[in-house]
């Protein structure tokens, strides 16, 4: 018994497949969008250092650097339609010995060559005039004014909620464990039946290489790099202004101090090649290093409780680039290998593998009637007003004035809106993603037991 | 809203607070608490023993909330509940006094403008992540106040096996939450070479329930995808690691004031208890702030964070007597010259209260100390520029159990000179 139909298949609901799939429900089509865990966004979409990236520093002629360039464009705008948090806080790209100073120049050419023309570089009393709790001993900066800080969780989360508005069919828990062909159809077999489709695109993030040889290829293999992060306590975000990035050394852009849109600073990541695909544990040695580089950077990071800490997979391969291609023979997409700029570039991705389907004969009629509109999502950033701050919607509603979740202030209407979404969490980490309810500085002391009874 | 006095925080402390302004006659006392019942930490905490000093008998916490808040109803202080105080107007000065905060509750957004401010918000146990313990970020995973909250509060079973992180006072009654909640408790587990829980307790709880203590051990590692599957504990003298299955892990103790509003405030913060710095009188640095509690002592026992609250109360009483409170904006109110910090030196970990104005004696007349060592038989001494101002009997130091020093040295303090340390001599 065929569980769906479909004329495409979007496999992996993390940022990158959520965003094709919301640019594919614009059209005539009949689409899916399959994933193996129980909620969109689960894997490196959920942890990340949750940045809006300029690319800046992408390699210049990459196929990574235009669609960054690209996607960094749609998705700030989107995100001011959506209500999908974005700070713009500027990035400073720190040197503190003589050899990083004497890289600022080519990394700012760099920059120019990526078409990124706002960089400029700082002199030391310039930059501790920005950041004056910045550690002793920075020589120079490089400004990039555009970076920004996005919600990583609500990203994913719009685009699904847009997608499933305009009827792709979302079936999670779905893990695809094979394909065959079957009459001009792929036959995907899942945990939960199969799933019959003219057109396959492979979204699949730390699986897409796994997916990508079902269908013939062989042309990359993940090599999942373990990032740990350490988030840090609300009243460390008075510290500084900006995301302050190290120099990149070959290998690892290194470890950076950013502000979150929920009011933290993050600390990390670390940048450890792991052979489990789903190894995310934290380890003493990676908090232990992450402590040492924050108390270099930012000193009073010391003095300030840790709320929390986490790690995430970046879905690596043997190439630097993106590994995207469509097999037009095969009906067939390939979107695998997106590093660690997968949410900037996400809508930038999926516009370009769109087209690419177009052009490979998939068929691109608009979608007739009302075109399909972006969601606006709950605000979760402390930029913005929440609900427990805005009088008039209290007023409406006393469910937006009784505060649940103490330490991120959320309240029952929140939940409630959460639990009753359209795309609604299936746990409490994703009622956290919705909501930040559990995710502060008490980590549930005070609150777990009364969201838990919340969630039916 | 205009009030005399405005106690954030329901708890033994605030309600004690309040119920005393009352009774030295104080106008209007407003007791706001952001949960949904009164009476802070002891609503779900089941076993005995409250009461003992600040009302000279012994019940369980949810009576003893429950008496508390009674009381604090009866003596006309208002108690709001589900009213959570989001954080301070600045330079807004109104009819009543100097002080305004913004109040969120299902009735809307409030500002309430108040003569005195006492912060009695308490203290929480530092989770897991603030401990830095590595590993998978399974559920199962919690602290005591989560633990009690879900058993005793939600009516949550557990089953399975259980792992308590730490060996003190709360340990032991998480301990026996556990057993309460149908979960088979595996072993108290301890960094220290020894437990630091009272010996009548901690045997009524070992007894009871059997349950072993593993001192000089620590918690390397939590496993688990979804669901926990056990911890890998290491022994610090050895270094010899072994994985202890189990379904539930409770990190206790390792107190932290709730001191958010404390710092929004810009109030002088004490290294040690991380709390407010307070003078004998329980005020802070800004002139009619006071603070009281495990605020000000994380974590002392609730009779005791009802005494401090009481002791608080009456210097606010005093002070709204002798007319308007501070005047400037927060942490201006006053000059700091006055004010001799108390700091400790090592092994001490912390002294409340923790700044000397004058020789107002501090709640119940000693300051509580805290260590971070064993020390079988030490002396406090106070000391102020070398010069010796106290030195007391010889005390037994243990980790997480408080110490006390007495107050008579307060009046041979110069108030011109530097600091008060106190350390630990022979």
């Amino acid at each position: 018994m065929t569980r769906a139909w479909a004329d495409v298949a979007v496999i992996g609901a993390g940022v990158v497949g959520t965003a094709i799939a919301r640019t594919l429900a614009r059209y005539a089509l009949d689409c899916v969008l399959v994933d193996a865990a129980s909620d969109v966004g689960t894997g490196t979409s959920k942890a990340n250092t949750a940045i809006l990236h300029t690319g800046f520093d992408a390699k210049p002629g990459s196929l990574e650097s235009r669609l960054l360039r690209r996607g960094s464009a749609l998705l700030r705008s989107y995100a001011a339609a959506a209500g999908i948090p974005v700070e713009r806080t500027g990035a400073l790209l720190i040197a503190w010995t003589p050899e990083q100073s004497a890289a600022l120049p080519a990394i700012e050419e760099n920059a120019r060559r990526n078409g990124y023309l706002a960089v400029r570089p700082l002199r030391a009393d310039e930059l501790y005039a920005r950041e004056p709790r910045l550690g002793p001993g920075a020589r120079a900066a490089l400004e990039i004014p555009d970076e920004s800080i996005v919600c990583p969780w609500t990203t994913p989360l719009a685009f699904a909620t847009e997608a499933v508005g305009a009827a792709v069919r979302l079936l999670l828990s779905t893990r695809v464990t094979g394909v065959a062909a079957a009459g001009g159809f792929h036959q995907l077999a899942t945990t939960r039946g199969p799933v019959r489709c003219r057109w396959v695109v492979n979204a699949a993030g730390l699986g897409s290489d796994e997916i990508d040889r079902m269908f013939g290829g062989d042309g990359f293999t993940i090599r999942p790099r373990r990032g740990e992060l350490i988030v840090f306590d609300k009243l460390a975000r008075t510290l500084i202004r900006s995301i302050l990035l190290p120099v990149p050394t070959a290998r690892t852009k290194g470890v950076l101090v950013a502000p979150t849109v929920y009011g933290n600073v993050l600390l990390g990541p670390t940048a450890e090649d792991v052979p489990d695909r789903s190894d995310t544990a934290t380890t003493s040695a990676g908090l232990g290093s992450l402590l040492a580089a924050g108390r270099r950077i930012l000193p009073g990071l010391a003095e300030e409780e840790v709320t929390s800490t986490y790690a995430g997979l970046r879905a690596a391969t043997e190439h630097s680039d993106y590994q995207i291609y469509v097999d037009a023979e095969r009906r067939y997409a390939c979107v695998g290998g997106i590093r660690s700029t997968g949410l900037s570039a996400s809508l930038g991705i999926a516009e370009y593998v769109v087209a690419q389907l177009g052009e490979a004969g998939l068929p691109l009629r608009p979608r007739p009637g009302p075109p399909v509109s972006v969601p606006v999502m709950p605000y979760i950033g402390e930029a913005g007003v929440r609900p427990y701050q805005d009088a008039g919607r209290i007023a409406a509603d006393p469910a937006y004035g009784q505060i649940v979740c103490h330490c991120e202030r959320v309240t029952r209407g929140e939940i409630r809106d959460a639990l009753t979404s359209r795309v609604p969490p299936a746990d409490l980490g994703g009622l956290a993603r919705r909501t930040r309810a559990t995710n502060g500085r008490c980590q549930g002391f005070y609150c777990a037991a009364a969201v838990s009874r919340l969630f039916p | 809203m205009s009030i005399d006095v405005l106690v954030v925080g329901a708890g033994p402390a605030g309600l004690s607070a309040a119920i005393e302004l009352r009774r030295l006659g104080v106008g209007s006392v407003l007791v706001a608490d952001r949960e949904p019942a009164p009476g802070g930490v002891p609503r779900h905490s089941w076993h005995t023993g409250y009461g003992l000093r600040d009302l000279r008998r012994v019940m369980t916490g949810p009576a003893y909330a429950r008496t508390l808040a009674g009381a604090a109803v009866a003596a006309g202080a208002q108690i709001r509940l589900g009213a959570t105080v989001t954080g301070w107007v600045t330079g807004a000065v109104g009819s009543a006094g100097s002080h305004a905060v913004t109040m969120t509750s299902a009735d809307g957004i409030e500002t309430v403008h108040a003569a005195a401010v006492l912060l009695a918000t308490g203290c929480r146990e530092r989770p897991r992540p603030a401990r830095l313990v590595p590993g998978d970020r399974p559920a199962g995973v919690m602290t005591t106040g989560e633990l009690q909250q879900r058993v005793y509060l939600a009516r949550e079973r557990l089953a399975g096996r259980a792992l308590v992180i730490g060996a003190e006072h709360v340990s032991f009654s998480a301990a026996m939450t556990l057993a309460h909640a149908g979960a088979h408790v595996v072993a108290l587990v301890t960094e220290h070479e020894r437990q630091q829980s009272y010996a009548a307790f901690r045997l009524g709880a070992a007894l009871r329930w059997r349950v072993p203590v593993w001192t000089s051990t620590v918690v390397q590692r939590v496993t688990g995808r979804g669901r926990l599957a056990g911890v890998e504990v290491a022994d610090i003298r050895t270094g010899a690691a072994r994985f202890v299955p189990c379904d539930t892990v409770v990190f206790t103790g390792d107190w932290i004031p709730d001191h958010e509003l404390a710092r929004m405030a810009g109030l002088a913060m004490d290294p040690g208890t991380r709390g407010p710095a307070v003078e004998t009188t329980l005020e802070t640095s800004a002139a009619g702030v006071f603070a009281a509690g495990n605020l000000v002592h994380a974590a002392e026992t609730a009779d005791i964070a009802a005494l401090s609250g009481r002791h608080a109360a009456r210097h606010i009483a005093a002070a709204l007597r002798a007319g308007p409170l501070g005047t400037g904006p927060l942490g201006t109110g006053r000059s700091d010259s006055a004010r001799r910090p108390v700091i400790v030196e090592p092994p001490l970990r912390w002294i409340s209260p923790n700044a000397i104005t004058s020789a107002t004696a501090p709640p119940l007349g000693r300051f509580v100390l805290r260590s971070q060592e064993f020390r079988r038989l030490a002396r406090l001494e106070a000391r102020q520029d070398g010069r010796l101002l106290a030195r007391s009997r010889p005390v037994r130091l243990v980790p997480g159990r408080p110490v006390h020093l007495g107050a008579a040295w307060l009046a041979r303090v110069d108030p011109a000179g530097g600091a008060v340390r106190v350390v630990t001599g022979s």
